[in-house]
């Protein structure tokens, strides 16, 4: 095996190991179990840098093994992968550092670690997946290995929650199946080919490409929480903040936005899926979503819920990015991917220290907070403007260019919705600044863990990841056009899709 | 045949028979380390003749040196020698477990080593034998021995569910019987290889009387719905190492042999889509759906298992509409022996961990798993892995074995098959799902836990592991079940 072919399986295994032998140790070791977790989380860090720099000088990262005749399990580190791979692993090196000061004491913390690591396995396998098969499999997993950590407090809340997780993200998994399977059938291996595979295809298989594509998007869309199908996600909010943090930002929202990339541009083509009418359909649910998910957004009093559903919205730009015709559609809606990721960890990092140290779960409890947690609130602030749009911060830039995209597809009414969303962030978002900043605080927080000492406002394990990314949600706005930001690289997947796309 | 004498044919079956009368001349109850050595040799046995087969010999063993039509013949193709494997190694943990977990003077452990044996030498003959009548002998000491197995622990319940379950096995391999007595008379012959050449399409009314008789008794016996009604209280109701003998195997058997004749001297008579194929795969969809909706429903975890018995044999049945011609590259074939080893090692892990779970709580029921999620993580991890497999999610070798079985229904349109098939993966996932809720859930406050032996754990957790890494090597099944030809 060459280094080439080593390479993807190292990043897997970085997490999967550690993740195995966590899964055996006594409770009591915590020490090794947090050297392990860190040491694996560094070890992929250090991977992906050296897979970013290898795609980036143009070398090819693959490897296939086959499991049944015309079956192979496939691996490729390509540029659109990495994009993927690099936004997860880094985050989750800060939610593991989180979770480690999160669950200080409490029980069964093998079994979460354990879980987690298979978690960010799965998020791996599914970004560097070559074929729709080995998609599939990764996906399923990850199905498997959130459900015990959205149970792990094992209140009925919890269980019940877990329920509803599993019935929605278990059916996406049946219809995405059939899809997979059918197209199988049609073509033979489905390989992720820039342009797409399935145009080679003959017109009379029209109809049920149609149908097939159906199938596929709304068995991933289970996990994106496209509207109709997001119901399981405010309802998985029960989980511990670390976990909904990689819910959200790192790992199942985004593995289901990140599968309609792959599906739309690398199975079917975005030219392909234009000329089926694919794409317009798809734009429609997004702005559905998107406006639908702000509108219940406002509603929410419980802070988690807000961000459940300000994270159904804001999943959609992603495919809303996906389904406008053209590069720079492509390139607001890759940006997206990561800016959003980063914005929202750092929303539900701060929100789990608000929860951990005060005791508030309510909008309407956080009154004061900002005089308390200035730093945690500075964060929040930073984070919460940045998916308003405001300038200078990470969702500014990609929602320009998603505008820009629109106009470009010819969609004016998609930057209408853009500019709506935006207005409806500012709307749920900024009642709670103010509150943070402006309100005196009650008399009492409702249960107060972690009393300040000094400047500390809380364990600085909680405090240092959102300050770390609430500054990448700044950076990689300011920064937006040096080499390694993540649109300088959604750039560099746009231009060598369409280069390839040529008909 | 050069070494007749140290054929593995042979010694498949002599072996167990071998140990069990030795440990029944031993003592009741012994005879565990006996049994232990015997299978692994036996399992070595297996390897040595898949190895053989893959290299490209077609091994047969005459009996005494008379071969067919006079004699008896011994032959292994790709699909026995693939059951040979399978029965070995998953008897060999079973029996390491079964050590372990009878303890003290019970009357279950008093009869267990020798009818194992025996079960396994008339497994392993069925597999090998190549003329009707000797697989009948074979069926009947099957049935007999797990009929004991059911009936040794001496409850109330248990004899009952035993009682049962001899009356359906008697009745099945009296319908078995009945068929290969009228064959004889049509053609004189009850040596396979001799009758394949003979039967066709132009068979007198007898022969059709016959197929469908052998059928209907070997589907009795394999417990397919609606004749299921014997395998909850036989299965669910025996010691754990029993049932898990059971459930993965000795169902299998009989399925073996009416896949063996329907691809085989039965084809003939079977046009493509006949109507006897879609009625086996419309009961077949039955018992998914009925098994699971029953295993959703009972209160008690070992009949919960043995319901989901009942939902798999259904996958093993709603291949017959799928089946083309008899290549051994048929999807549906592959998938359907692929389902076959994925539910044995499933199903065994499933029973030993539910047996870890009974003798841990010290309850029955479904109800009292609350809080072994953190006793007993490892027996639980077993019990996800092996439901994995069940439900048929990646990347465990159910889900090969799914993903065949939807790519052929697919295939040939079969809209009906795909939606229970995909249904048949969601039920489970409910039953499944219903144990781990539970033992989540925090454990009550005055609950005695008992201990357990670590080599039950890890046993449960050696065959859930193995049937999810099994779904890695996918192609190596599949070369055994295509290796010397399927006849």
């Amino acid at each position: 095996m060459t280094v080439n072919e080593t390479l993807p399986l190292a990043v897997i295994a970085s997490s999967l190991l550690p993740g195995l032998i966590i899964f055996v140790l006594p409770e009591s070791q915590v020490g090794l179990r947090s050297a392990l977790n860190l040491l694996g989380a560094l070890t992929k860090v250090i991977l992906v840098g050296v897979l970013l720099a290898g795609v980036h000088a143009g070398e090819t990262y693959a490897f296939r093994y086959a499991v049944l005749p015309g079956i192979d399990i496939a691996f490729k580190a390509d540029a659109l992968a990495l994009l993927f791979v690099t936004l997860s692993a880094t985050l989750w090196l800060l939610t593991t550092i989180y979770a480690i000061g999160y669950l200080e004491g409490a029980p069964n913390r093998s079994r979460f670690f354990g879980f987690f690591s298979l978690c960010v396995t799965a998020t791996m396998g599914i970004a560097m997946a070559g074929n729709l098969f080995t998609f599939f499999i990764f996906y399923e997993l990850l199905t498997l290995s959130t459900y015990p950590l959205v149970v792990h407090r094992g209140t009925p809340a919890a269980l019940s929650g877990g329920n509803v997780y599993l019935a929605y993200t278990l059916a996406g998994g049946a219809l995405l199946l059939v899809g997979m399977a059918w197209l199988y059938g049609l073509l033979g291996q489905v390989e992720f080919v820039h342009g797409g595979v399935v145009s080679t295809l003959r017109p009379e298989n029209r109809g049920q490409l149609q149908i097939i594509f159906l199938l596929l998007i709304a068995g991933v869309g289970v996990k994106a929480a496209l509207v109709p199908l997001h119901g399981w996600l405010p309802q998985a909010m029960v989980a511990p903040a670390p976990v909904s943090a990689l819910l959200h930002a790192v790992a199942v929202v985004k593995a289901g936005a990140f599968g309609i990339v792959r599906i739309v541009y690398e199975v079917y083509g975005v030219e392909f899926a234009q000329s089926l009418d694919l794409l317009t359909p798809l734009a429609v649910v997004a702005a559905i979503t998107i406006l639908w998910g702000s509108l219940r957004a406002l509603f929410q009093d419980d802070l988690k819920k807000r961000l459940a559903f300000s994270t159904v919205s804001q999943a959609s730009y992603i495919v809303l990015g996906v389904a406008l015709f053209g590069p720079a559609g492509t390139i607001g809606g890759l940006t997206h991917l990561a800016h959003q990721g980063i914005m929202k960890i750092t929303l539900f990092f701060c929100a789990g220290n608000f929860a951990e140290t005060l005791g508030t779960h309510k909008v309407s409890e956080m009154n004061g907070s900002g005089h308390r947690m200035p730093a945690t609130t500075v964060a929040f602030s930073i984070a919460a403007l940045g998916m308003i749009g405001a300038p200078f911060t990470a969702g500014a830039v990609s929602k320009a260019w998603l505008s820009e995209g629109a106009e470009a597809a010819g969609m004016a009414w998609a930057v209408w919705v853009l500019a709506a969303s935006s207005l409806l962030n500012a709307a749920y978002f900024l009642p709670i600044l103010y509150r943070a900043w402006f309100r005196p605080a009650s008399a009492a927080w409702p249960h107060e863990h972690i009393l300040a000492r000094g400047w500390r406002e809380t364990a600085w394990l909680l405090l240092l990841p959102p300050l770390i990314t609430a500054t990448a949600v700044l950076a990689a706005a300011i920064f937006a056009d040096s080499a390694w930001s993540p649109l300088s690289w959604a750039r560099l997947i746009a231009q060598r899709e369409y280069l390839n796309a040529a008909p | 045949m050069t070494s007749a004498a140290l054929d593995p044919l042979a010694w498949l079956i002599l072996l167990p028979m071998f140990w069990a009368t030795l440990a029944f001349v031993l003592g009741l109850g012994r005879g565990a380390w006996l049994a232990i050595i015997g299978i692994a040799l036996q399992l070595g046995l297996a390897l040595a003749l898949a190895g053989r087969l893959l290299a490209g010999g077609v091994p047969v063993h005459p009996v005494g040196g008379w071969g067919a039509p006079l004699g008896i013949d011994l032959a292994v193709d790709g699909l026995a020698a693939t059951m040979l494997l399978l029965t070995q190694a998953v008897a060999l943990p079973l029996a390491v477990y079964a050590r372990s977990y009878f303890t003290g003077d019970s009357s279950e452990r008093r009869f267990f080593w020798p009818l194992v044996g025996f079960l396994l030498a008339a497994m392993n003959a069925l597999f090998v034998s190549a003329d009707l009548f000797n697989l009948y002998v074979t069926l009947e000491l099957l049935g007999l021995a797990a009929v004991g197995l059911v009936a040794a622990g001496g409850k109330v319940g248990q004899t009952a569910a035993a009682l049962r379950y001899l009356l359906s096995t008697l009745v099945g391999s009296g319908a078995y019987l009945l068929g290969v007595a009228m064959i004889y008379g049509a053609y004189g012959s009850v040596s396979l290889s001799t009758l394949a050449p003979l039967v066709d399409r132009q068979a007198p009314a007898a022969v059709h009387l016959a197929a469908g008789l052998m059928l209907v008794g070997l589907t009795v016996k394999t417990a397919l719905f609606p004749f299921h009604f014997w395998l909850p209280p036989a299965h669910g109701g025996a010691p754990a190492p029993v049932s898990a003998l059971l459930s993965a195997l000795v169902v299998k058997a009989s399925y073996y042999l009416i896949l063996r004749l329907w691809l085989g001297i039965l084809a003939p008579l079977l046009a493509p889509g006949a109507a006897i194929a879609w009625l086996a795969g419309l009961l077949g969809c039955g018992a998914i759906l009925w098994g699971s909706f029953k295993a959703i429903g009972t209160p008690n975890l070992k009949m919960l298992v043995a319901y989901s018995t009942v939902a798999q044999i259904g996958y093993l049945f709603i291949v017959f509409p799928l089946l083309g011609r008899t290549s051994p590259g048929d999807a549906a074939l592959q998938g359907s022996v692929l389902h076959a080893v994925a539910h044995a090692l499933a199903k065994s892990a499933m029973f030993t961990a539910a047996g870890v779970l009974v003798k841990a709580t010290g309850q029955e029921t479904i109800d009292g798993l609350a809080g072994v999620a953190t006793r007993l993580p490892l027996t639980l991890f077993a019990f996800a892995l092996a439901g994995v497999t069940l439900m048929g999610l990646p990347p465990s070798a159910g889900f090969l074995a799914k993903w065949l079985l939807l790519g052929a229904a697919i295939g040939q349109g079969q809209w009906l098959l795909v939606a229970v098939i995909v249904a048949g993966g969601l039920l489970a996932a409910a039953y499944v799902f219903r144990v781990l809720r539970h033992a989540f859930l925090p454990a009550p406050v005055a609950v005695s836990s008992r201990p357990v032996p670590r080599m039950l754990e890890w046993v449960a957790f050696g065959l859930a592991a193995s049937s999810v890494l099994l779904g890695l090597r996918g192609m190596e099944i599949l070369r055994l079940l295509a290796a010397g030809g399927s006849s």
